[in-house]
């Protein structure tokens, strides 16, 4: 679905993001978060809500806020407090949620976008706070509906951004910056259909000048294309209903990705009266200069200075810079390319080229790359020592792909190997001449664009062999005799 | 400050708390004596006071993470009115 036509609308958008955390056991329990177990076999006393638990905060949990917040040049709270958060719904059995209200661990911070036409917009960020899960509820194949509490009490962090996003393909850019970040961070596995990183996005529309607008709060966008597709529903919906004369209602909408079709929400669902106060079986938590010190020599190079680097240390593009850091995995795997020998650029294309759409034809990972980096290095080794030309290199990559062996074994067994001896050249090019009297006489009539024949015919006779510099070179001499 | 009988309505039922039609006179009067009572505090002056957020003069202590809990299900399913197929059992709760 394309923008909307905005009809001079001015869009607004603000947007909530749950990033699951990647701890081992959850936030105030020592039950496991592995994904995809037996409902409820990692469901504790204190994830039930059983009476006369107590929670204990887990550490990692803490260090991963502060390492998001350092990310984001954000100010990380010396003192900050969990408060309960009440609503009922069967998959919370408290009858509350332990979150963060008045004194979130993370304050304000931002993050840089890239925009279509290249510009950079900074997006604010408000806050980011720790809370837990909720657990699930199913409802195919049962009774009633059946709930499995084994994600209750899995780690998140909430992330909201001050509404300084114009346009669902700012919400995408903005989404998939922090979808990379937290990866980078190795604070969330970002795994979105697992519902490790998901979003919540808050719309309203003015005209230009005007105040804000009312708005919707638009639930469960688990994948970028939805993100995009619901707001730019929601613009639209918005657009209509003040043009006809309408008003808009403040609600919640739910987004249901199989129909692609959103919803309001009943009122009950959305009684948003949550009675927050500070949570009395929590203390308030204290970090120091010393805590932030020790996370900080933990944290990585982030995407935004990796890029920097790659253009600077490298010489290449900042298009290709950014293509190889968008995920940490791809930069590894390129710095690892070029550590075993390969030259920057060549690399580059490499990386972003063949390799990139051949683990996207197969669906695939970095991780699960059929060839190594030092593969490819042995690869463009030979391509940069003239052994094979790059249409040939090709080929050796494929047969790469498909573990044929390394680069050297390739070329030896399928005698890819270049021909660049002038003697050996020459004699092919003159066969190629003298079966070809009619388009020489035309050739040294006049027709100049038959030397492309020429040489389509020298390459040909050569299975794509010869080197192509020294084809051009000899057929000029030789053409011109 | 008056705690109306519809605040009352609207409270009890965000707490789900069934009430008496012969109970709402009486508790939003009740109600509107205690609200009354904490509106003393508004008096004092806490201007430059952090708020207190826990009785205790003391931090949270972190627990490191990993994992110390075992599968106890069928201990913690013993006590549930309905499971099925693993899953605790409540009535639907979508349409």
């Amino acid at each position: 679905m394309s923008a909307p036509d905005l009809n001079g609308w001015e869009v607004v958008i603000g947007l909530e993001v749950h990033v699951q955390l990647q701890t081992v056991s959850k936030i105030f329990s020592g039950a496991s978060t592995a994904y995809g177990a037996d409902p409820n076999t990692q469901a504790c006393a204190i994830d039930l809500g059983m009476p006369g638990v107590l929670p204990v905060l887990n550490a990692d949990a803490v260090r991963m806020a502060i390492k998001l917040g350092l990310a984001i040049d954000a100010e990380i709270a010396p003192r900050c407090v969990f408060a309960r958060k009440h609503y009922f719904y069967p998959d919370l059995p408290k009858g509350y949620q332990i979150s963060q209200y008045e004194l979130p661990i993370v304050g304000l911070g931002k993050l840089d976008i890239d925009l279509d036409n290249g510009e950079t917009k900074t997006i604010g960020i408000t806050r980011a706070h720790l809370e837990e899960d909720a657990g699930k509820s199913v409802h195919e194949g049962f009774a009633g509906s059946g709930i499995d509490l084994n994600r209750a009490g899995t780690p998140l962090i909430e992330i909201v951004s001050e509404p300084d996003i114009g346009s669902a393909a700012e919400a995408v850019a903005y989404l998939k910056k922090l979808h990379s970040l937290v990866r980078y961070l190795e604070i969330c596995d970002g795994n979105l259909q697992e519902g490790s990183f998901r979003c919540d996005a808050n719309v309203s529309i003015r005209r230009p000048g005007d105040g804000f607008g009312t708005r919707t709060e638009t639930k469960n966008l688990n994948s970028f294309r939805f993100v995009e597709k619901a707001i730019n529903q929601e613009i639209e919906r918005q657009i209509d209903v003040l043009e006809s004369g309408g008003t808009i209602t403040q609600e919640t909408r739910l987004y249901n990705g199989a129909t692609g079709v959103a919803r309001a929400m009943r009122g009950k669902e959305e009684a948003n009266d949550y009675r927050y106060f500070p949570d009395p079986d929590l203390l308030p938590v204290m970090t120091t200069e010393s805590d932030i010190a020790a996370v900080r020599s933990t944290m990585p190079e982030l995407p935004d200075a990796k890029r920097a680097r790659f253009v600077s240390e490298f010489g290449l593009s900042d298009y290709d810079a950014g293509v190889l850091t968008s995920s940490r995995e791809l930069a590894d795997y390129y710095e690892a390319v070029l550590a075993a020998g390969a030259e920057p650029k060549m690399a580059a294309n490499w990386v972003a080229g063949s390799l990139a759409a051949a683990l996207n034809a197969e669906g695939v990972d970095i991780a699960e790359s059929k060839v190594s980096p030092g593969q490819l290095a042995g690869l463009i080794a030979r391509i940069d020592d003239n052994t094979i030309s790059g249409k040939i290199a090709k080929d050796v990559f494929e047969a790469m792909w498909a573990e044929e062996g390394d680069a050297d074994a390739i070329i030896d067994a399928k005698g890819l190997k270049q021909i660049t001896d002038p003697d050996a050249l020459g004699k092919i090019i003159d066969e190629v001449i003298a079966n070809n009297p009619g388009q020489l006489a035309q050739y040294r009539g006049g027709k100049d664009k038959l030397f492309g024949f020429f040489v389509g015919q020298a390459m040909k006779a050569t299975q794509g062999k010869a080197n192509p510099a020294e084809v051009n070179k000899l057929l000029k001499e030789k053409l011109a005799e | 400050m008056e705690f109306t009988t519809e605040q009352l309505r609207s409270v009890a039922q965000l707490a789900r708390l069934e009430l008496s039609e012969s109970d709402v006179e009486l508790y939003s009067r009740n109600l509107t004596d205690i609200m009354g009572m904490v509106e003393q505090l508004s008096a004092a002056d806490t201007e430059g006071v952090t708020p207190m957020a826990h009785p205790l003069d003391m931090t949270q202590r972190l627990r490191p993470d990993a994992v110390t809990e075992s599968n106890q299900r069928e201990t913690f399913q013993a006590l549930a009115p309905d499971t099925e197929d693993g899953h605790y059992g409540v009535p639907r709760v979508i349409e």
